[in-house]
């Protein structure tokens, strides 16, 4: 069961999961040579400030309805980390017209599904329902965006909840527990560095008092963006945007989203967790970079083209060149964190094969990047990573939930359509020369954090 | 033959709620089965659709890690990593570098009971994309570098697991319910079983599978039907005609065991087994509802409500019916703070005692009901790869291109007395369980 799955987009640095984010390799836009008028895409305000996109696809009687609130945990008061979070789970409680599990409950009898999710930048709840109950779900949404009604009672029981969520995913794991940490070591300013569950401590304390200041704050249709993609028209989600989105009074203008920035880094750091749950060693290595909306043109297109080239696959340099010809590694690939609002991560990671040394696999990553750096990547090479990246657009059409998530991710952290529908045309845009010069620029050896998950110290228990 | 099946729903009865936002929707899409035949009698499922400029195709032939012979554990899994890794006159390099300037990916894995394979292309690649899958199911090279770095990337996650107690946790598991069955096994493998593996056991285990008699495939998107069956015919008209399967029994799970793997956790972890039944069997749809009503994917479900809802025990709890070829049971698991455990499986025990005692309410059969018969349709069409897979599920399970439509009726005749009854007689069996967590007393 997935419900209130928190989809923690901060970092991307676990080691075998090298991406955890909505990674901007796997981003798309519609192909506008096979799009017809009928799939084309709609993009509009409700008169309280409320961002609407329609995205139809007439394949099979399914819709998707996704409402995103412009709000995650960077943007978290100090002191209060996880709330966000915790507040996505209490979204679920109720209303007075709606009253605790009913939303469920209808959704369930649809056969439908339903569940949220919380990044450091945005929080979005969605729906997936036979099209004939699109109406039914915004009148739920629009209600629960200003209606809702909380007890002391029932934050306390969830707050359990979380805190058994932050066990499963983060205390348990120790892999979790290092990406976190490597995290809090990556960024020494920007809130990049909290956890989207939250520190526990902090977790802890979170109640109805700061749940409430949370949602004044912050749920209003004017702070939220409504993406309905699926069989229906843009006509008729307009028509009944308006008759349930639309009656909701528009909210305070909040200020521009700017969070504290990272300061310039001058230093190598390292840390190290040790455990005896792990016998086979690992380590990455991770700069902040720029991320799509925070980078100079250009940018974030050859960081993304660096990371698919350098360690995006089986036909990438790290696997073919340290995994496969000289067997070194088990492991070794590369991962760019692009789709954040701010900058964010860089990282590449590996894990020794047989009777290999960890320091080996270290040495031989090294050596690419430096490679790399130094003699730059080949026009073939480039051009098969951007027809991968091109084609993944194509691809990515084939679900709708795909899409919906595409451009719910981009329009809330503060993107346009057309940073999606020019997306191919960027990448083929890209030289090799661009993707040389952001490697040396951004992946500077003198101020990389490296992060070792190690057996412990006297061997396996 | 081409029998339509539509998937298209009636108004949903929600005329309560926001009944005055209700308008009338255009016409619903609908998705159309067609049965279809190739000229070399290779047998298919397709739906066609233009509406992405892509072909997805996906097979199954029966026979997966179970078949893995004594001592060759791991030999299937091994397999179908190495598709990709040289074919016809390609070496793995070249092979790879053509699928990618094909525009197209292609996959292969194995379960227990079955071996699968898929490709997803662009549609004008389609004949760069096709001859390479062709090759990939024909002539696997299973050349000594592959089979050497694949062998070795097992053992090592192996290695790496080694020391985790849900690995020791997932060992006992499997050989308590199983015994010496091969689902005890474990499908990767052992670093033993690994190193005994040789090519010539691999195009062994090649030539036994892949094979017409009991293939199933399902074709999804821009191609017409005379295109697929020139496609299916490509694909699969060389492969020899019957497979050579070794037979595997059938096994009841072996229930009433209590087994504890002690680990100093932040959580304990509760697993526990009842018995269930197979596809087929006429108490299945009861026991679905039920299980359904006692755990399923919603606030309302029984376990939901009582463990995590009301008492913040969980973040997660389900039930669900594991089903094999050759076994059946049904499965409760959760985790929870160590400290709490003790507290959290009486509730589930008394909720799974309440069940089978009085079984569910009227209200709860109705929901379960309308859960079941809506959400076929959106989980099983919502892209191209979930049609793909329903396809070719249907086909193996043998249930005919009008199942979902006999499903419906099925699942509308479940009576309250039938859940009742198989609650009464499922959920009253002594479960296994396993806790893994910090040692009781700790």
């Amino acid at each position: 069961m997935n419900k209130n799955f928190a989809r923690i987009v901060g970092l991307a640095l676990a080691l075998s999961l090298p991406t955890l984010a909505y990674a901007e390799t796997a981003s798309v836009a519609p192909a506008t040579e096979t799009a017809t008028a009928e799939s084309a895409i709609s993009h509009f305000f409700l008169d309280n400030g409320m961002e609407v996109v329609v995205i139809p696809d007439h394949r099979a009687p399914i819709v998707t309805h996704m409402v995103w609130y412009k709000v995650g945990g960077a943007d978290e008061a100090p002191g209060k980390s996880g709330i966000a979070h915790f507040f996505e789970h209490l979204m679920f409680k109720g209303t007075e017209r709606h009253p605790d599990g009913e939303l469920d409950r209808v959704v369930a009898s649809l056969g439908g599904s339903l569940n949220a999710t919380t990044t450091s930048d945005f929080t979005a709840y969605y729906e997936t329902v036979p099209p004939d109950a699109l109406a039914t779900m915004m009148d739920f949404e629009a209600d629960r965006m200003r209606g809702l009604v909380l007890t002391d009672e029932l934050v306390a029981s969830e707050r359990q909840v979380v805190l058994e969520e932050r066990n499963l995913r983060i205390d348990g794991n120790p892999q979790a527990v290092l990406g976190e940490e490597t995290a809090a070591t990556l960024f020494q300013n920007h809130p990049y560095r909290i956890p989207v569950l939250g520190w526990r401590h902090e977790m802890e304390q979170l109640n109805r008092t700061d749940a409430l200041a949370f949602y004044q704050q912050y749920y209003a249709p004017n702070n939220a963006v409504l993406v309905v993609a699926g069989d229906v028209d843009a006509d008729t989600v307009r028509t009944l945007a308006e008759a349930s989105y639309g009656k909701l009074e528009r909210g305070p203008d909040l200020p521009p989203r700017v969070r504290p920035a990272e300061p310039q880094q001058n230093t190598m750091r390292t840390i190290t967790l040790r455990d005896p749950r792990v016998s086979v060693p690992s380590f990455s290595r991770s700069w902040v970079v720029p991320s799509y909306l925070s980078a100079a043109p250009g940018e974030a297109e050859a960081l993304d083209l660096l990371a698919e080239i350098l360690g995006g696959g089986n036909r990438s340099r790290l696997y073919q060149d340290v995994v496969v010809k000289t067997g070194v590694a088990a492991d070794a690939g590369a991962a760019y964190t692009g789709a954040t609002m701010d900058p964010n991560a860089f990282s590449l990671y590996g894990a020794p094969q047989g009777d290999h040394d960890l320091s080996e696999v270290e040495a031989a990553v090294d050596a690419e990047l430096a490679r790399l750096i130094r003699d730059g990547v080949t026009v073939r090479e480039l051009d098969s990573a951007k027809a991968r990246f091109v084609r993944s657009m194509v691809f990515a059409q084939d679900a709708q939930s795909t899409m919906a998530n595409i451009y719910g991710a981009k329009l809330v952290n503060g993107g346009t359509i057309e940073d999606i529908t020019q997306w191919p045309d960027r990448i083929r845009a890209v030289t090799p020369e661009q993707v040389q010069a952001v490697a040396a620029k951004y992946l500077d050896p003198s101020i990389a954090v490296t992060s070792y998950l190690l057996p412990p110290a006297n061997g396996a228990q | 033959m081409t029998i339509p099946t539509l998937f298209r729903r009636p108004l949903a009865a929600l005329a309560t709620l926001g009944a005055s936002l209700m308008l009338m929707l255009p016409a619903q899409a609908e998705v159309v089965f067609q049965d279809i035949t190739s000229p070399a009698g290779i047998k298919a499922w397709l739906v066609e659709d233009y509406a992405v400029p892509i072909v997805t195709i996906r097979f199954a032939f029966e026979g997966g890690t179970a078949q893995d012979p004594m001592g060759k554990e791991g030999l299937t899994a091994l397999m179908t990593m190495l598709f990709d890794e040289g074919a016809g006159a390609l070496d793995s390099d070249a092979f790879q570098i053509a699928l990618d300037d094909a525009g197209a990916e292609m996959g292969f894995g194995a379960s227990a009971d079955a071996t699968y394979g898929s490709m997803r292309m662009l549609a004008d690649q389609r004949d760069q994309a096709v001859p390479l899958l062709k090759q990939a199911i024909d002539n696997p090279r299973f050349d000594s570098n592959p089979i050497d770095r694949m062998r070795n990337q097992l053992i090592t996650s192996i290695t790496a697991a080694a020391q985790d107690p849900g690995t020791e946790a997932q060992l006992q598991w499997g050989k308590a319910l199983y015994g010496d069955h091969p689902y005890a096994r474990r499908s990767q493998g052992t670093i033993e079983s690994l190193n005994t593996i040789t090519a010539d056991d691999l195009r062994a285990r090649h030539q036994a599978i892949f094979a017409r008699a009991r293939l199933t495939v399902g074709i999804v998107g821009a191609i017409s039907a005379d295109d697929a069956k020139a496609m299916l015919d490509t694909l699969f008209a060389d492969l020899p005609a019957e497979p050579s399967l070794t037979p595997v029994p059938d096994v009841v799970p072996n229930l009433g065991q209590d087994l504890r793997v002690d680990y100093p956790l932040p959580q304990a972890s509760i697993f526990m087994a009842y018995p269930s039944v197979p596809l087929g069997d006429p108490d299945y749809f009861a026991t679905m509802l039920m299980t359904q009503i006692l755990g399923g994917k919603s606030f309302q479900s029984r376990l939901t409500s009582e463990v995590r809802v009301k008492r913040g025990l969980t973040y997660s709890i389900s039930a669900s019916m594991v089903g094999f070829d050759h076994s059946n049971s049904l499965l409760i698991s959760t985790a929870t703070s160590a400290d709490r455990a003790p507290e959290t499986l009486k509730v589930i025990q008394d909720v799974v005692a309440e069940l089978a005692a009085n079984g569910p309410t009227p209200e709860e059969l109705a929901d379960a009901k309308r859960y079941q018969i809506g959400s076929y349709p959106i989980s099983e069409l919502s892209s191209s790869s979930a049609i793909a897979n329903t396809l070719v599920g249907l086909q193996m399970k043998d249930l005919g291109i009008d199942y979902i439509t006999r499903r419906s009726d099925l699942i509308e005749a479940v009576t309250i007395d039938d859940v009742k009854a198989v609650a009464q007689k499922l959920l009253t069996v002594k479960p296994t369980i396993m806790q893994m967590g910090p040692a009781q007393g700790q």
